[in-house]
């Protein structure tokens, strides 16, 4: 490695260009793409429903199934007269929401039993990654729509739900790369000047592992909008008039052939978020991976 | 003055499929403040994991079996036995009264902490300091071992330093709380020849201020002349020769010693038709089947059967503070093949 960015600085390149990570980042199109559509999305999420003219949970049954870019419902409305556009950027919020806090909390669980037990190996290591497998064998949607079936559908609820069976591949993805830099001779050194365990594993193991953990966490959070829109798809999620991107497909099903954008539109949304999200994955997947310079 | 450090009959076995194989057998040893110790011996000699396990460093109980005593100071001025210690106890041990440093310093710092934070973290396991106050601390130690621009120093991170400034960023690091010991594994092995000779002279004027003790391990002999007052010869887990480094390098008696002194390469034979440099054959034996006798006779070149594979010598005082384990050692001297 060196830093030779002093001699290079009299070409005119943009800041960003010097460091090498998001130079890697800005050149895999389709992350840049997919950042720029997230920016987008939570942004209308966030002010969109300000700005419309009409509230998500407003009932109008004169105005009931309203094709999209006729009348002042840019969308269109729904059976009952609700104007699409509303509902579907008030859905985002929760979807969203939903998929991100799923995040955070599975990846906090999975990188912390990835860490103890790659750190620890030995019969600690072993039960916990067997835990890990015990999980990863149970079918995810399965286990979500009994989990769901007995506790109160409510987005906290959903949220933790889909956290407690998506930590497992984070678990993993940690516990192997946890494994490979405990031989590394810094751990040797820290243990040398007498740091704890606990120091070692979480102060120097950690945060030479955030590049696969920010990639797991990426790609967990388009797994955890998927997995909310099917629950709530089935009926099991959030539960209307609360509006979310699955439960919207619900209750478009039945008018498919009467509304069909009924269907298209959050249908696009979780498309479009999912690929997305997917899409910045690999994309610092690459840029985290100093080899992918190479290629 | 009372040793910094003492060493009493120290074995090492590792866990393999077939029972435990020794590594390590029997070594005892002690350091005076200011003394520096050399162990020297080929890689698989046993030295470094001699070194590792004072430090208990080595995988745990049931992978390794350590036995003997390896008794230091603690902060109450108490002697402790290092080998009976728990990992609790030890974490008060080591970087404040026992602390090392590695070959390779590129890889013995973190390499997502700055610097600064790794001494600074150093100080702080061993005592409460605000960090204001361990980043004064560090700045001094970057100071005290020779860094320049030490206040910019302390903000970068490892990759950002040559191999040199990374050592000495190590031995601000081992050196932080003032070890009694300092083991050295290898420190300079990895650098050029001018930034060796710098690191050495800093080790040796950071030890005559501060009276530390050091066992330095190495298999170089123009840096064991350089640095050491006592040389350790480690052949196959044991001593082979122990002394001052007077009489080790200038009249070696064991043949072993010999032959490592024989294959330094020396700048005044190169011209002189004496090129071929000398090399002893054969390999260290495998610990988990050592040949009988003395370890070394299957590649010596005194040796005699019917002595040599027979009975395992002695470490045996030849004079004041010189030792050597040789079962024919007066046969050779008097044959003249020693000087």
């Amino acid at each position: 490695m060196t830093t030779a960015a002093a001699p290079l600085s009299v070409f005119a390149t943009p800041a960003w260009y010097q460091n090498r990570t998001l130079r890697r980042f800005m050149r895999h199109r389709l992350a840049v793409m997919g950042t720029v559509m997230i920016a987008l999305l939570i942004m209308a999420c966030v002010f969109g429903p300000y700005l419309l003219p009409y509230d998500d949970l407003k009932i109008d049954i004169r105005h009931r199934f309203a094709a999209p870019f006729t009348g002042d419902h840019y969308l269109g409305t729904d059976a009952l007269g609700r104007d699409t556009a509303a509902r579907l950027l008030n859905a985002g919020r929760i979807s969203l929401l939903v998929g991100f806090f799923a995040m955070v909390i599975s990846t906090v669980i999975g990188a912390s039993i990835g860490v103890i037990a790659g750190y620890y190996r030995g019969w600690l290591g072993a039960v916990l990654m067997r835990i890990v497998d015990a999980f990863l064998s149970f079918p995810s949607v399965f286990l979500v729509l009994v989990l769901a079936a007995f506790i109160k559908p409510n987005p906290i609820m959903i949220t933790v739900i889909i956290a407690a069976t998506s930590w497992m591949e984070i678990a993993r993805i940690v516990e192997t790369e946890i494994r490979s830099l405990r031989e590394r001779d810094f751990i040797l050194a820290a243990r040398m000047i007498g740091a704890s365990s606990r120091w070692i594993m979480f102060r120097e193991l950690v945060p030479n592992a955030i590049g696969p953990i920010i990639v797991a966490a990426t790609l967990t959070i388009a797994h955890a909008i998927l997995l909310e829109a099917y629950i709530s798809f089935l009926g099991y999620g959030i539960q209307p008039p609360l509006p979310s991107w699955g439960n919207m497909l619900n209750s478009a099903q039945q008018y498919l052939g009467k509304a069909p954008w009924l269907a298209i539109v959050p249908g696009l949304a979780i498309t479009l978020a999912v690929a997305s999200f997917n899409f910045i994955g690999d994309g610092l997947r690459d840029a985290l991976d100093g080899r992918s310079d190479l290629k | 003055m009372s040793a910094n450090i003492t060493v009493s009959d120290l074995s090492v076995s590792f866990r393999s499929a077939r029972g435990y194989v020794p590594v390590v057998h029997g070594i005892s040893f002690s350091i005076r403040p200011g003394e520096t110790l050399a162990l020297v011996g080929e890689s698989g000699s046993g030295k470094s994991v001699t070194s590792m396990a004072i430090m208990k460093l080595l995988a745990p109980a049931p992978m390794t079996r350590i036995e003997g005593r390896a008794v230091v100071t603690d902060n109450q001025g108490n002697p402790v036995d290092l080998v009976a210690l728990d990992e609790k106890q030890l974490r008060h041990i080591r970087g404040n009264r026992i602390a090392m440093i590695f070959q390779e310093p590129l890889t013995s710092l973190n390499p997502v902490h700055t610097v600064g934070d790794q001494i600074a973290e150093a100080i702080r396991f061993h005592e409460r300091l605000s960090k204001a106050e361990a980043r004064r601390r560090a700045l001094s130690l970057l100071e005290q071992v020779g860094i320049p621009e030490p206040a910019k120093r302390l903000d970068t991170y490892p990759h950002e330093l040559s191999g040199g400034m990374r050592q000495r960023v190590m031995i601000a690091i081992a050196l932080a709380m003032e070890p009694d010991i300092l083991i050295a594994d290898e420190p300079t092995t990895a650098l050029d020849v001018t930034v060796q000779a710098q690191i050495l002279g800093l080790l040796r004027d950071l030890q005559r201020k501060k009276g530390m003790a050091i066992l330095f391990i190495t298999h170089n002999f123009g840096v064991v002349a350089e640095i050491a007052d006592r040389v350790m010869v480690m052949y196959a887990g044991r001593i082979v020769e122990e002394g001052s480094v007077l009489h080790v390098l200038s009249s070696p008696r064991m043949p072993y010693t010999r032959g490592l002194l024989a294959s330094v390469p020396r700048l005044e034979h190169a011209g002189l038709g004496q090129a071929e440099l000398g090399t002893i054959p054969g390999y260290v034996p495998d610990p988990a089947a050592p040949p009988a006798g003395c370890a070394f006779h299957p590649r010596c070149a005194h040796n005699k059967p019917g002595i040599c594979d027979v009975e395992p010598p002695e470490l045996v005082e030849v004079r004041a503070g010189h030792q050597l384990r040789c079962s024919r050692w007066q046969e050779l001297c008097l044959e003249g093949g020693v000087r």
